[in-house]
């Protein structure tokens, strides 16, 4: 089979596309590329489209190495990749609504994000004696985002669930178009609020390897400090929120207040506790000052001294661990098919992380440890967590200890040129192909949230569990609504 | 033959206003201790009855096609689970219906309360509600059993299932140290859980649709009749947490006949008995998480078992 190096030999070499390469392929490389990432000797990054051109980013494994394949389609047809690789199916999809570019022989014919047909969406059909629906959704009980989610239940059993997405869509990528940096910075940390650090910073490195730029060593600490501060806020709120949903409140409350505790220092820290508008293409909007860092410092001390607490806790109740033990198993087959990022894949086997994998500065020159497990239940995806959460405060002391001095910000010139970009977010990584014009001004900006390779296999975990467990394993795997319908 | 009824009249009516006016402020003050112990502030103790009243003054929604049945419900059950609790002696035992403040009949009214709701859970047509229907009814088939399980016990003890009567016996040193009554105990208390939707059962506070038990019947619910149901299972909290003080700690009770002074003291030991058993509850609520819904008949046939196990033991210890 061929390799990632031999594939992009067949095609033609597009200049200016940095840091990984991008070839023009023709259609039998292209379905020489789906076919090798069905085999499973690459792994599927991302799918999108542009006008008459698809792209497909590759990732080899083995390698440590990326690419992405460009396919013109003058006609607005490109063989399906999803034909012979399923994690493609909603990439298309999405790719079909948003470009009218049509995916030839893709198994499934129905839109994705276009919600704009009369007609009522047809679920995918399960029959059976004693079978019935069960439909749940866009606007749920809690305050949580809208999504649908049809259930065809045996009883209690699952035996299908099917997800509706699409309707946080706002059009954001259509926004980018034709919008000058500032703005496209903007637009981009406002995809997913919980991950608006991961987008900034994803969108911050493509812009700076498409113009060449180095960011000043002290902007890289200090975006290093609000990823893992984003990390920790993040992960503890979801610790927490698992265990409200098997209905242990205690849990809830007491990693309630720590993630106050971390946004409230991100507050005193950059001045907004999500960390909105403090960093930008260039650097950081920001400089971390002395009282900055001694609130970060006590913030590690307070953690370190409660959160072991809270492990014991969870650890140590039975009721607890009968709910997340062997609950929404996903297998690691299914986790390396679908190039699973973030906790989802590491629970269950798959222990890439960009930080490590692909790294990037400052994560380069930092020790620290990628967690893995592979028994995919809700309890790993719990420990994977709080495993991070441990990561991350030792990350914080590193990268305080060793925070460079000097500027935070380098002048952004303009001038055209192609980049991607991939960064590690609290739930995976975040993928984000840019390209730019003379001006300074985006001609098409791709933004691919983790959740597009998490949420089918939510599908596949949630099979043969019952009803009542569902709650729980979304909540282990909390995929993004708005990240995924942009 | 007035004059020798009022007294009983009096304490009966004085019983029924109590047990009305005091099931809110039980669910306030459960409500109250769990968000402490959670270290929030919580609502007020009498957020309940605002509630309440609130739900009162808004208008009913009601799905289209419901029938006559899904809006006489939640006067049936409350209705039903009113009187139960009337039955219950909380503060005195002298009650005018003491005659028929049976067990059994307690039982049957809260099963057939439990019956409507139900029905009308389905009525509707909705997804949820039938869920919510469906576990209610396989929670139900075992609480059931186990709350007549416990009945029996009580009743071949005491030599009644007259809750006055039993109350008086448990009072007299006659009882002494029983193990079945321990197992009765154990059986009541996670019939009570289950009966009531608390954790680890049923989530009263939940909010995800998928997981309801309770809520899932009255989701469809709103205004007047939300308010009425919602009274209803303060009512069925209060009525259990009586029934437990009642039968294994009646201390306090005023009997028939008694002063003015002695029943002002029942009401008094009464009030102190539930809020220490509401503050059980809140802790014990806290420290676990709800179980899986197969789980459940687990848990419920323990106490059937304990139930079962009890009445055997009496019997066996009887002929001996």
């Amino acid at each position: 089979m061929p390799t990632l190096h031999d594939i992009l030999r067949e095609g033609r070499m597009v200049a200016n596309h940095r840091p990984w390469p991008r070839a023009m392929v023709n259609a039998r490389t292209w379905q020489m590329a789906a076919a090798t990432a069905a085999d499973g000797r690459l792994t599927l990054l991302g799918l999108w489209g542009d006008a008459d051109v698809v792209h497909m980013a590759l990732l080899d494994d083995q390698a440590g190495s990326a690419a992405v394949l460009s396919l013109e389609c003058p006609d607005k047809r490109f063989p399906s990749v999803g034909r012979l690789h399923p994690p493609a199916i909603r990439l298309e999809r999405a790719l079909r609504d948003m470009h009218g570019l049509e995916p030839v022989d893709c198994p499934d014919p129905r839109p994705w994000i276009d919600h704009s047909g009369g007609a009522p969406y047809p679920f995918l059909s399960a029959e059976g004696d004693s079978l019935h629906q069960i439909a749940v959704g866009p606007v749920h009980a809690g305050i949580i985002e809208p999504g649908h989610f049809r259930f065809t239940v045996n009883g209690e059993t699952v035996v299908r669930v099917e997800e509706r997405l699409g309707y946080v869509h706002r059009g954001i990528e259509k926004l980018m178009r034709g919008a000058m940096l500032e703005q496209g910075a903007k637009l981009a940390e406002r995809v997913s609020g919980d991950s608006t650090v991961a987008y900034a910073l994803a969108f911050a490195r493509a812009v700076e390897a498409a113009l060449e730029l180095e960011p000043p060593p002290r902007a890289l600490y200090i975006r290093g400090l609000m990823a893992e501060l984003e990390r920790l806020a993040n992960h503890l709120g979801d610790i927490g929120a698992i265990c409200n949903d098997a209905s242990f409140a205690m849990m809830h409350a007491h990693c309630g207040i720590l993630r106050e505790r971390v946004l409230r220092a991100a507050h005193g820290c950059f001045g907004h506790r999500l960390m909105r508008d403090c960093l930008r293409p260039g650097g950081v909007a920001r400089d971390i000052d002395a009282a900055g860092l001694a609130l970060l410092d006590a913030l590690v001390t307070d953690i370190r001294r409660h959160f072991p607490a809270l492990v014991k806790l969870y650890d140590n109740t039975a009721s607890l661990q009968d709910r997340t033990v062997t609950s929404g198993i996903l297998k690691p087959a299914l986790a390396r098919q679908f190039g699973a990022g973030g906790y989802v894949g590491r629970a269950s086997g798959r222990a890439f992380d960009v930080r490590r994998s692909i790294a990037y500065p400052p994560y380069d020159e930092l020790e620290f440890d990628v967690p893995s497990l592979t028994e995919g239940d809700v309890n790993a995806r719990v420990w994977i967590r709080i495993r991070e959460v441990e990561q991350s405060l030792s990350l914080i002391e590193q990268m305080m200890a060793r925070l460079p001095a000097g500027p935070v910000m380098t002048a952004v010139t303009s001038r055209p040129g192609e980049s991607v970009s991939m960064v590690e977010g609290f739930r995976g990584d975040v993928l984000v192909w840019l390209r730019l014009d003379d001006d300074g001004r985006i001609v098409r900006c791709h933004l691919r949230d983790p959740s597009w390779f998490q949420w089918p296999l939510l599908e596949a975990a949630i099979e043969g569990n019952i009803v009542a467990d569902f709650p729980l394993c979304n909540k282990s795997f909390n995929c993004s609504y708005a990240g995924h319908d942009l | 033959m007035i004059s020798a009824l009022l007294p009983g009249l009096l304490i009966q009516g004085a019983q029924m206003l109590v047990v009305l006016l005091l099931s809110p402020l039980l669910t306030g003050f459960v409500r109250k201790v769990k968000a402490r112990l959670l270290r929030r502030q919580g609502p007020p103790l009498l957020q309940h009855y605002r509630d309440l009243l609130r739900l009162l003054r808004k208008e009913a929604v009601v799905a289209e096609n419901a029938s006559w049945l899904f809006r006489a419900t939640p006067y049936m059950i409350f209705a039903a689970t009113w009187v139960a609790a009337a039955l219950v002696p909380t503060f005195a035992t002298g009650l005018l219906f003491s005659w028929s403040a049976d067990l059994i009949a307690i039982i049957a009214l809260l099963g057939s309360a439990r019956f409507f709701l139900a029905l009308a859970g389905m009525d509707v047509g909705t997804s949820f509600g039938g869920i919510g229907s469906s576990r209610e009814v396989m929670i139900a088939s075992l609480a059931e059993p186990a709350m007549i399980m416990i009945v029996f016990i009580l009743a071949l003890i005491a030599g009644s299932t007259q809750l006055s009567t039993v109350a008086a016996f448990m009072q007299t040193p006659a009882v002494g140290l029983r193990v079945s009554l321990g197992m009765a105990l154990f059986a009541l208390l996670m019939v009570a859980i289950a009966e009531n939707a608390r954790i680890p059962v049923d989530n009263p506070a939940t909010h995800l649709e998928l997981t309801m038990v309770h809520e899932a019947m009255v989701l469809e619910y709103s205004g007047r009749h939300l308010a009425v149901l919602e009274l209803a299972a303060s009512l069925k909290l209060l009525l259990y947490l009586s029934l437990i003080a009642c039968v294994f700690v009646p201390w306090g009770l005023a009997p028939a006949g008694a002063g003015w002074a002695t029943h002002i003291l029942g009401g008094a030991a009464y009030v102190g008995k539930l809020f220490f058993g509401g503050f059980m509850l809140a802790v014990f609520e806290t420290s676990i998480a709800k179980m899986r819904v197969f789980r459940v008949p687990d848990f419920l046939g323990a106490g059937l078992m304990l139930g079962l196990l009890g009445t055997l033991l009496l019997f066996v210890s009887r002929s001996l």
